[in-house]
Order: structure tokens, then sequence, then C-alpha cells
């Protein structure tokens, strides 16, 4: 079973059309990787199907507009799958 | 169908919340300056206005879903075909559903067909925020009204 971090970046291989060997953990999906936050929807949509999850992208994007977060605690795709494998394991405990 | 106005949508035949779908109808006008434009000779309605029509069918879903307290705007339109002309002074039947409801953002899968004919279908992405202020929460409520959204769907201040 490949990792969260090897889906997540297939995931963003395949929807943005990056090279997937360009895509590391320590890659930002924004800053090295020039996604869009429009670009970011798809994402967040093929994850949302691939985990069973929600991403929530309006709470962490709130979050970094009020100066609380940084982009790269959500961003980088490390952090990213970090919090992909936190928001399953939160829903395998209430489910 | 106001066209003037890019009101699109003339009445909800129907609003399935569990199922998360809804039907429209929009009926195009026989006459408006579009077909003169488009094309001389040969009126047709332009895609991009039917595109507008699913986009909009979509919008009053996902206010629905969403109770009134937060308002779509279109943000993608994925897979548009165009199947079929549609002329003027044809009625229009709009369908669609929810695909993916997201957090700030929904996908929907919508079509339009004339007579049970399809004529065109696409694949939308809205971005949705709070309504940025009354005015337009309360245009969007006269809205509902002309085209006969189910009140007891609109969650009331």
């Amino acid at each position: 079973m490949s990792s969260t971090f090897d889906q997540v970046a297939t995931i963003i291989a395949e929807t943005c059309d990056i090279p997937r060997d360009t895509i590391t953990p320590e890659s930002h999906a924004i800053d090295d990787l020039g996604i869009d936050s429009l670009d970011f929807l798809d994402i967040a949509f093929a994850i949302d199907k691939a985990f069973g999850i929600k991403l929530p992208l309006e709470k962490w994007t709130q979050e970094v507009n009020d100066g609380k977060a940084t982009t790269e605690q959500y961003f980088v795709l490390k952090n990213l799958s970090a919090r992909i494998d936190e928001l399953v394991a939160a829903k395998g405990a209430g489910a | 169908m106001q066209l003037e106005y890019f009101q699109l949508i003339d009445r909800i035949l129907d609003l399935n919340i569990d199922e998360k779908t809804i039907q429209v109808e929009a009926q195009v006008p026989q006459h408006n300056t579009i077909f003169e434009g488009h094309f001389p000779g040969y009126p047709i309605m332009p895609g991009v206005l039917l595109i507008e029509s699913m986009a909009q069918t979509s919008g009053w879903l996902l206010l629905a879903l969403m109770k009134f307290e937060r308002m779509p705007f279109l943000a993608a339109v994925k897979e548009a075909k165009m199947r079929g002309f549609v002329s003027p002074g044809e009625l229009l039947t709009i369908n669609a559903n929810v695909l993916h409801e997201g957090s700030g953002y929904a996908m929907t899968e919508a079509k339009v067909s004339v007579g049970g004919k399809l004529k065109c279908n696409a694949t939308i992405t809205f971005s949705h925020i709070p309504f940025p202020n009354p005015d337009l929460r309360r245009h969007m409520d006269a809205m509902a009204k002309r085209v006969g959204f189910p009140q007891q769907a609109i969650a009331h201040d």
C-alpha cells in the first residue's frame, strides 16, 4: 500500500500535470509547485474522494490569514500528508 | 428567461434536498438582440449561456443545501459539451446534482434538455462564501420567490 505522500504526489502530478519526480515531501504546493487556489480545489476534491475525508480548507485559510498558522504547516506536502493521516484517523475513531 | 438581467432560470420544478438534485425550466425567448448576432439568419442560443443556465441551476441547488447562509460563485467549468443547437422559443429543462461538497467549494453535474433530448452537459465547480452583504441576500430571497423556490428551504435570520 502506497504512503499518503505517494498518493498525494500522484494526485498532484495527474491533476496539475506536474512531473511526478519533481514532487517531494519537502515541496510546498504553492511556492514550489506553483499550484494556485483554483487548481488546489481539484486536488482537494481528489484527496477528499481518495481518503474519504473533507480537507478543512476554509479553516486552514482562515488560520493563515489570521496569522495563527503558516502556509508551510498545511501546504508542504509532508505536512499535508500528516494532516490527511490525522483526518483519516479522526474519521476512523468517530465511526 | 430575462437575458438582459442574466436571469436564466424561470421556475424550479423539483428540489430534492436528500438526493441533492434539482430540476428547473427556462424558456428561451423567441426574440432577443442576442439572436441578431448569434447568428444572422441562423439564430441559436450561445453555448456560454447554456453553461450559465447550468451554473444558475446548480447555484439554486447549492443555496438550498447551504440553507441560504452562503452564496456560491462559479469557479470552474469542466467537460462542457454542446451536443445540439438550442433555438429561440424552446423550453429548456435543466437538471443538476451534487458531485462533491468540499470545504468552501462544491462540484455539480448538470445537463440541459429540450423535449427530452440532451443538448449539453458539464461538470461545474463553485466556491462559496457567507453572503457578503444583506443586499445580496435580500435580492436572492426575492429571486427565490420569483422562481418558486420552496420557502421552507430558506433559513431566516
